[in-house]
Formats: structure tokens, sequence, C-alpha cells
């Protein structure tokens, strides 16, 4: 449990350091697409809410809160990615 | 089915592409594809997931229906002026959707260690898993209000009241307090439910003292947060695609936050607390030092400085979006650039109302991105351009950001349209813009005003000048 962790801090700080140098790269022409697209996949806290509303085969009160997050994140993930593709479309047919 | 390793390794693999669809945005040219990439890292997560041992799909075939309809729909009807209202909302669903997976997972250890839920687990995860419910909670109310004060639901002016510090203190001494007695006994699931609704109200209270003009900087923060939660929520169930996740959009919400922060010169405390203080004090010297008489000009006469320049800048702001005059702009520009005159456009970095907001909305009305300058790559061709067009942009222009010590916005990095030799002022009226503050370049020998709707002054100049 506790190597687990640690991996998990090791991994959490050079991903930091990691989308800090590639998000310095985008230039402010992108900035919304940029806030709207990293903003799709913050919603990828959909795989946790997929296994808390499939844990059982019975409905019972976790997996209805596992439906409701399900429904959030996929919000989130669906809407997030279009309107960004949407943005991103009318910059791309220029020249 | 798939074991635990597999799918990590596809998570691995998703990971990679969100990197790599970051890297792309680096140029308009790579910038969808990179959103693609991006998009196929996420079905690949989420497809290794429904790949878990066990797993019944009834309930998670209705949530990704109906999520997947909504977020849709939404995302093909907004407005592109709507941006920022639609960014909340969707960074709301985020911070809700982290906030619940941390509540299911707090009920399915309830379940299976009971009282002994902080040995089994550990005391990290317990931490991860409450920050998460926190951080997510507040980010959703907080995104909810943002939006409502965006769309005018809520009066976009700061909302206070005496003693709202102590109050905001108060709730976090409290999630603070209750969190720790989660701790001590896991069993007791009310603390933990007020754990969540006293986030809940700190979202709320949190935004509603901040004004309107400031919602870039609280978009960005929120963005932010949604990160941390999701990557709080990764520690809690030990998933390391939540945790790279996490922490890519919370450094990108950061990143965000303090370029919006440096464009208005403020530090993030004072935006978020700023309106705690008694922020108009210094109005009424403010609207002192300007001297001069305010000219109003006639369409002939701009036509006839527009045909003789061989420059142009043109300054948007959020007043032409709101005019929805940003087409009839284009037209004007191609017309000009047509008859041989150099057009480019100065954007200030909160010249909208979200980071890289204008540069949509110009893009949005065909004006090609390579006319598309940063206040800071601009700043410095005003004394050689022979015409500034400033639309409905007020306090990114005024100079006493740099002159007057006594503005509110001394020390905001602003456009130095005065340097030019003909300043044209398209405005509504002689109203000061959203921070409320007079406006000396209105003022100056070199500034000629163009009175009226932004719309129908540009559509008389355009038809003016084709004939």
């Amino acid at each position: 449990m506790e190597g687990s962790i640690l991996i998990g801090l090791y991994v959490f700080v050079l991903a930091l350091f990691a989308g800090a140098e590639l998000i310095a790269k985008v230039p402010p022409t992108l900035h919304t697409p940029l806030m709207s697209g990293s903003n799709a996949i913050s919603g990828i806290a959909v795989l946790g809410a997929l296994l808390a509303a499939g844990h059982s085969a019975e409905i019972n009160a976790t997996s209805v809160i596992g439906l409701a997050a399900v429904i959030f994140a996929t919000i989130n993930v669906v809407g997030g990615y279009m309107v960004t593709d949407r943005m991103l479309q009318m910059f791309k047919k220029k020249k | 089915m798939a074991s635990a390793n597999f799918i990590n390794s596809i998570y691995l693999v998703s990971a990679i592409l969100f990197m790599l669809g970051l890297k792309n945005l680096s140029s308009p040219a790579t910038a969808k594809r990179g959103n693609t990439l991006s998009m196929v890292g996420m079905a690949l997560a989420i497809i290794a997931t429904l790949m878990t041992a066990g797993l019944s799909f009834k309930l998670i075939i209705i949530g990704i229906a109906i999520g997947a309809i909504i977020g849709g729909v939404s995302a093909l009807k907004v407005e592109m002026t709507s941006m920022p209202e639609m960014v909340a909302l969707f960074n709301g669903c985020g911070g809700a959707a982290s906030a619940l997976v941390a509540l299911s997972e707090f009920q399915l250890k309830g379940v299976e260690f009971g009282a002994d839920m902080v040995a089994h687990i550990g005391s990290f995860s317990m931490t991860t898993l409450l920050l998460s419910v926190i951080v997510g909670a507040l980010t959703f109310t907080g995104s909810v209000i943002a939006y409502a004060k965006l769309q005018g639901i809520v009066s976009s002016k700061p909302i206070t009241y005496p003693g709202q510090q102590v109050v905001n203190a108060a709730i976090l001494i409290g999630i603070a307090v209750l969190s720790y007695m989660v701790f001590a006994d896991p069993t007791n699931t009310t603390f933990f439910y007020i754990v969540l609704g006293l986030s809940l109200v700190l979202g709320v209270l949190a935004v509603i003292p901040i004004g309107g003009a400031d919602m870039p900087v609280v978009i960005s923060l929120l963005n932010s947060y949604s990160g941390v939660a999701v990557s709080m929520t990764g520690f809690a169930l030990n998933n390391n695609a939540l945790i790279i996740v996490g922490s890519l959009v919370g450094a990108s919400g950061i990143f965000l936050t303090k370029i919006m922060c440096d464009a208005m010169n403020r530090s993030l405390a004072n935006v978020l607390f700023g309106a705690f203080g008694a922020v108009s004090e210094k109005t009424g010297e403010a609207a002192t030092s300007a001297t001069g008489s305010v000219k109003g000009y006639d369409i002939e006469d701009i036509v006839t400085v527009l045909e003789n320049a061989s420059s142009l800048i043109i300054v948007p702001g959020y007043g032409m979006a709101a005019a929805q005059a940003q087409h009839i702009v284009r037209e004007l520009a191609d017309h000009l650039d047509g008859e041989g005159i150099e057009v480019r456009y100065a954007i200030h970095p909160v010249a909208g109302r979200m980071p890289g907001h204008m540069n949509v909305l110009l893009a949005e009305a065909d004006v090609p991105y390579d006319q598309l300058f940063a206040m800071e790559d601009i700043n410095d061709d005003f004394p050689e351009t022979d015409v500034v067009l400033v639309i409905g942009a007020n306090d990114v222009v005024n100079p006493a950001a740099k002159t007057n010590p006594g503005s509110p916005i001394f020390g905001m990095p602003v456009l130095n349209v005065e340097e030019a030799k003909t300043v044209i002022v398209l405005k509504r009226s002689m109203n000061p813009g959203f921070a409320g503050i007079e406006n000396e370049l209105f003022l100056k020998d070199n500034t000629m005003m163009l009175f009226g709707d932004a719309k129908k002054s540009l559509h008389a100049l355009v038809t003016q000048l084709k004939r």
C-alpha cells in the first residue's frame, strides 16, 4: 500500500511538470480551447464513476450515486470534446 | 475479462495520448488533431475500464446515454459568446463527478471494512478521498454560481455582507473538524454528509463576492480545482490515469489563472477577496487629471481617415462581441486589406470573458488567425501605425493605467493605442466601461469618437468605403 502511494505521488509530480511544460507552449490564441479541452479530459473521473455505477447487479444507493457520477462525467467529456472540436474547426479552416 | 495489468497498460497509452493532445495545441494548425488524439485516449480509457471483471452494465449504459445527449446537444447549440458559461458548467459537472465518485467509494469501503476503514485503506487514501469530496463539491457549486453571474441570473456585482470572511473561515474550520471526526469514526456517515454539504455551501459563498469582470480568473481557477479533485479521486481509487489527468488539468488551470491575474495587474488573493475591502474608495480622485473635450465625428470623417491610412490595428473589446459586430468588422478589414492597407488585430488578454475568448469570437467570424496579435507582440508597433480602431473596448486601452496612480486600474498592462497617429473609438455612449472608470483616451487630440451602435456604425462605414 505504502509503495503504491509513493508511486502515485511520483506520477502526480512528474505529470505536473510535463503538463506545465506543454501548456506554456500553447499560444494565447488557443487559450479557450486549451481550457475547454483540459476540461474535457478532467471528465476522466468517469472511470471511477463507471466502476461505482456497475459495481453490483442489483441497484443500491451506491450504484445510483455512481449513475449520477456517470451522467455528470459524461456531460463533461462529451460536451467538452465536442465544443473544443467546434472551436478548433473555426481556427483550422483559414488558409 | 481483462486483468488489472492490462487495463493499467491501456491507461498509460491514454495518458500518452492526452500529453500528445496538449502538445499539438501549440499551434492552430495542429490543434484539431490534438483534440482528436485526446478523444481517442479517453475512449481507450473508458473501454479498458468497461473490461473490468464483474461489471454490471445496466446503469452504465443509461448514464452514458443521458450524459452524452445533454453534453452533445449543449456543445452543438452554445453560442461562442457564451463559451465562458458553457465551460463553467462543464467544469462544475467534472467537480460533481469527482465528489460523487469519492462518495460512492466511501460507501463501498464502509460496507467492506466498517469501523476499521481507515486502518485498511490507509490514512493517506482517506485524506485524498475527503479532499476529492470537498474540492469536487465546491467546484460544482462555485461553477454554477460563476455561470449564473455570467448569465445575469445572479447579479454580476460583488455580493457582500458584514462578517463574510468570518463566515467563510468558520465553514472551512467546520469542514476540517468534521473531516477529522470522519477519520475517527468512518461509520458515522452523517458527518461525511455534513462535510459534503458545507463544501457545497462554501463553493457558493466563495464566488458570490467576486465581480463579473473577474469571472475569467474564477473560471480558470475552478478549472484547476476540478483537476485537483480528479487527482485526489485518483489517489483514493489508486488509479494513475486519474492522477495524471488531474495534474495536467490542475497545471493548465493555474497557468491560465496566472495569465489572467497578470493581465489585470492583480494578485489572486486580491481577485478572490478584493470585494471585502473598500473597492471604490479611489473613484473620486480618479476622474480628475483628464483635460480636453470629447470630439464626436461623422461617418464621412472616419471614411476619409481610413482611406488615407496605410496601416490599421483593430482593438476589439467585449462590447464588439456583445453587439455581434465581429462579422462586419471582418468585412471592413477584408475591404481595407483589399485596398492595400495592412490590417492587424491587437488582442488584450482580458478582451473577452475568459482566456483566449476574443480569438475564438474572431475566428468564428473567419478572421485569419495570423492577423491576431497578443498584446506583448504588437504593443511596440502603435507609434508607426496610422489608424487604430477601438471597438467596444475601454479599460484595456485606458492610458490612466500607465499615468494616473489614483486610478483603480493603475499598473494594469494596457494597449498603447494613444501612440498611433489617429485613434478612432466606436462607442455606444460616454458611459464608463465594465470597471466603471473614466477614460482620458476619449479626450485626446488624436482621438475621434464615433458614437452609436457598433454594428450599425460599421455597416455604414463599409457601405461608404465601398462606394
